[in-house]
């Protein structure tokens, strides 16, 4: 079926450029190792988590750095917590940017935390707009009568 | 009640299931570990904190000892990094518990701090694994628990490093996995590492 081949190449492409471009590392690999016909959801239910996990922290962090005397210690804490979300998952490049927002938040560096609010924000929206876009060629596919590509 | 489990061959019999008991306040880890565990042909409970943990194993003296028993918990797996009681204060608690002190505890940390590992170590810790927490690694667990460590302990001692900074001498009375705590040394070595934690 043509239109099954076309989606699932745009699959395989979308899928290879994520890891290429640093979005997914192999940690969104092992998740998917998970995935099976008796949690056939698995990696969709992760990642479901951390997008509401990811949006009260984001929340939380605007909070706590708009306080007229920042806790850099909460901050820091919330950053913590974001980075391990990231990493269980296997977005890269937030995990990344929650590194460089710790290094403000022991510096207690108010600008540099602020930044890295900003950038930290984008790169969650992207990874986010990027898996929402997988997501939705694996149900394409799979409507279409086809099978999702194992990547790896 | 025959269970079908792909790819990782779970057999059956209900009374053989190794029991674990997973501590962690992330959701996602939450999530995840337990699929890890479950794909191992665990039966799991996950609980979100320490304290938690503590009342599920009945050490507050909430539950009568026969219940305990049927409880049968096998390992704790849990985090490090918890708000109110972290990994090692609950590795701590069941270790100076005479009703759960038997029972293995494994620490999960994202952070690669040797001052950490070896304290948790010290303090009786099984293993301890860097997060993110792969197949490989519960599955190493799991067969090394059900074996009782002769082979982990071989393989240990042939992945040793010339100058590895764990200290294998014998840590606690009963049989020690060693090449466990040396292996996922070993592990950690391997990645950047935090000397002093602040």
């Amino acid at each position: 079926m043509e239109i099954v081949g076309q989606l699932q190449k745009q699959f395989v492409d979308f899928s290879t450029s994520l890891n290429h471009e640093g979005f997914l590392d192999e940690q969104y690999l092992q998740l998917q190792k998970l995935q099976d016909e008796s949690n056939p959801d698995f990696v969709c239910e992760v990642v479901s988590l951390f997008f509401d996990d990811s949006e009260k922290l984001l929340n939380n962090l605007a909070t706590a750095l708009q306080q007229q005397v920042v806790d850099f210690k909460q901050v820091d804490a919330h950053v913590h917590q974001f980075k391990g979300s990231s990493s269980s998952i296997g977005a890269q490049r937030v995990k990344n940017m929650c590194v460089a927002f710790r290094n403000f938040c022991e510096e207690k560096n108010l600008d540099g935390c602020l930044r890295c609010l900003q950038q930290l924000k984008h790169e969650y929206f992207l990874v986010k707009n990027k898996l929402e876009t997988l997501f939705r060629l694996e149900r394409q596919i799979v409507e279409a009568g086809g099978t999702v590509p194992v990547i790896g | 009640m025959a269970v079908e489990d792909i790819g990782s061959g779970c057999s059956s019999s209900g009374d053989q299931e190794f029991h674990v008991l997973a501590v962690d306040d992330s959701i996602i880890d939450r999530k995840v570990i337990e699929r890890l565990l479950k794909i191992s042909c665990c039966k799991v409970t996950a609980v979100d904190s320490g304290s938690r943990a503590l009342q599920y194993l009945g050490i507050d003296g909430e539950r009568s000892s026969l219940e305990f028993d049927e409880l049968k918990v096998n390992l704790i797996i849990t985090d490090y990094s918890m708000p109110g009681m972290t990994g090692y204060e609950l590795l701590k608690k069941i270790k100076g518990s005479t009703k759960l002190r038997q029972i293995p505890v494994v620490i999960m940390s994202s952070e690669n701090i040797l001052a950490r590992i070896d304290r948790c170590l010290e303090e009786g810790a099984e293993d301890f694994l860097m997060k993110p927490v792969q197949l490989s690694d519960v599955e190493r667990l799991r067969d090394f628990m059900l074996r009782g460590g002769e082979e982990e302990r071989e393989l240990g001692r042939k992945r040793k490093t010339p100058d590895d900074s764990c200290d294998c001498r014998p840590l606690r009375k009963r049989p020690t996995p060693l090449a466990t705590a040396c292996s996922s040394t070993f592990r950690a070595l391997e990645e950047p590492v935090i000397v002093h934690e602040s």
